[in-house]
């Protein structure tokens, strides 16, 4: 009943999402009018795929993240994975003007990987019946990660530019059309890997003690969920810039409804975080029509709004 | 049997065990037993393969724990460790079921749903067994870990401190339990700070003291009232009350 419910209401969203624009195009008119299905094919599906593989991929390797570092109140948005990837684009930018998207986004992986891994080594020493301290260094470091990349982009008079990636202002599918938004498919694939290792995702969250005591690689799982944070937040980066939030509302949404079963939930995280971008998206589309406002901002309002929800309405702990 | 061999094992400059030498035989129960800071959670921590050790090692029917494939451990020997911390939200039933993964790999089979619900049974845990853990009491989450390492089913079986937070009724279920285990051919061994109950449900002692061997050996052996008091540096004395060994400690 659910199922069919939630399917129901993603596939009312995926068609306003297919038919909200500038260019009026409705189901009607897509043979009739002669260049309708040409926007529906080149602009409107390919932005309205992205959305759905970024809220889902970004929700996915916040839920990841979140086991990893054994918190509930990290996102790769905040706890300097984003921030790593500014950095590597930066670098690139600075030494090799000149470079493809492609070897861009390798730059920013590889930066967002090194980032997210110091993260998590900096955690370790911090208690883990102490939740709110890990947010808090979370903070401090994204801070200090994406004031690396403000320094040399001030420095090289390429703030503006650091702006078009970064900074949550600018988050947003606008740009999106045939041809530009092919790289997110990576994130899509790695999110659908994450889910076949689900369990093992799961049992890390138990802590390292219990990840040895069933058999399992620590490393080898910690690295494997590095690499799909650092390459989803890469990707997104990259081809619509920051999102933030939807990797720390969406998985805790999620925890609250049906636990941390990695295996069951994280489909339903995909779906609930890809909604949530749509109809961010959707809304960002509208609010000020013909003109649009970054997704990010309505989703950073939202996202704001369900944080302090979920600080203040903790669980009560049953005696 | 699980041999220890002169172990060793330092941080920084202290030597947390040195010379640690021990064989623990199959099928019967063993406490592990010495006072604060003599290195019983060092040496559970080596045998999980959480820690290595600098010299020696620990082997378990044969296999060095360090060296055999980890995968394969996992079916030989559970651990239980004294600090979990779970700040996920798993049922109970879940959390159990995590213990088969050892052996089917995520893949519940009938047979490990058996497992699950006998490990559920025996701890009390099936009128739980839908609620998350964070809506559960301290001692009830910690009988749902145990739980979670009977359905692993293992022939060795670790538990650091598992009376913790146990209440008297639980506390000593718990231990019948692992006596039943012992019956059926497992090998509990456990780490405990109350000897009356290591007295009363413990075949073997290994008693550890200054980060070595202080004495191993059956228990009637090692429960007289010289060596504990020297174990403790306290006077203990050792009594027999309706044929059941009790030691007065205060």
């Amino acid at each position: 009943m659910t199922k069919l419910l939630v399917g129901v209401l993603f596939a009312l969203l995926f068609i306003a999402s297919l038919f909200t624009g500038v260019a009026n195009i409705n189901p009607g008119s897509l043979f009739s009018q002669p260049d309708a299905l040409w926007i529906l094919l080149v602009s409107r599906l390919p932005r309205t795929l992205a959305v759905i593989i970024t809220g889902s991929s970004l929700a996915i390797s916040g839920m990841i993240l979140q086991m990893l570092a054994r918190n509930r109140f990290v996102e790769p948005a905040t706890a300097g994975t984003g921030q790593g990837a500014a950095v590597g684009i930066i670098a690139v930018t600075i030494l090799a003007p000149q470079a493809s998207l492609m070897v861009k986004m390798i730059a920013a992986v590889v930066a967002a990987l090194g980032s997210t891994l110091i993260f998590l080594l900096l955690i370790r020493r911090l208690p883990v019946d102490r939740p709110l301290l890990i947010p808090l260094v979370a903070l401090v470091y994204g801070g200090f990660v994406s004031a690396i990349a403000i320094f040399f982009a001030y420095q090289l008079d390429l703030l503006q530019y650091l702006e078009v990636w970064m900074h949550g202002m600018s988050g947003e599918f606008s740009g999106i059309m045939m041809g530009r938004y092919e790289l997110l498919w990576i994130a899509a694939v790695l999110s659908l890997l994450a889910y076949f290792v689900a369990d093992q995702f799961t049992i890390i969250g138990l802590g390292k003690e219990m990840t040895l005591n069933l058999g399992l690689g620590y490393r080898q799982i910690v690295a494997f969920g590095m690499m799909i944070v650092s390459v989803v937040t890469a990707v997104s980066v990259v081809t619509v810039g920051m999102i933030p939030f939807v990797g720390l509302v969406v998985p805790n949404i999620a925890s609250r409804i049906m636990g941390d079963n990695l295996r069951a939930s994280l489909p339903w995280v995909a779906v609930l975080g890809s909604m949530l971008v749509l109809a961010s998206d959707l809304l960002a589309r509208t609010i000020r029509y013909p003109y649009e406002v970054p997704v990010s901002i309505i989703f950073g309002v939202f996202g704001a709004c369900v944080f302090l929800w979920l600080l203040f309405a903790r669980p009560v702990h049953a005696r | 049997m699980i041999e220890i061999q002169n172990i060793r094992y330092a941080i920084g400059d202290s030597l947390i065990l040195d010379q640690v030498d021990a064989v623990i035989p199959k099928g019967e129960v063993t406490a592990i037993i010495g006072p604060n800071g003599a290195g019983k959670s060092t040496l559970l921590s080596l045998a999980s393969r959480l820690i290595k050790p600098d010299a020696g090692a620990i082997r378990v029917d044969g296999h060095d724990v360090h060296h055999a494939s980890t995968a394969e451990m996992a079916k030989l020997l559970s651990v239980l460790r004294q600090e979990n911390h779970i700040a996920s939200r798993l049922r109970v039933r879940d959390l159990v079921s995590f213990g088969r993964f050892p052996h089917n790999r995520g893949q519940t089979r009938p047979e490990d749903s058996e497992k699950i619900d006998e490990a559920l049974d025996m701890m009390e845990m099936r009128p739980f067994e839908n609620r998350y853990l964070d809506e559960l009491s301290g001692g009830q989450r910690q009988r749902a870990l145990v739980a979670m390492i009977l359905s692993q089913d293992t022939d060795y079986i670790l538990l650091d401190e598992p009376l913790n937070n146990l209440d008297l009724v639980h506390a000593r279920n718990l231990m019948v339990i692992l006596e039943k285990l012992k019956n059926v051919g497992k090998t509990p061994i456990l780490v405990i700070h109350d000897i009356n109950y290591a007295a009363k449900y413990a075949t073997h002692i290994l008693a550890l003291k200054n980060g070595t061997t202080f004495a191993n050996g059956p228990t009637l052996e090692i429960f007289q009232s010289e060596t504990l008091s020297n174990l403790f540096d306290s006077h203990i004395s050792i009594q027999t009350l309706d044929g059941q060994l009790i030691a007065l400690h205060h």
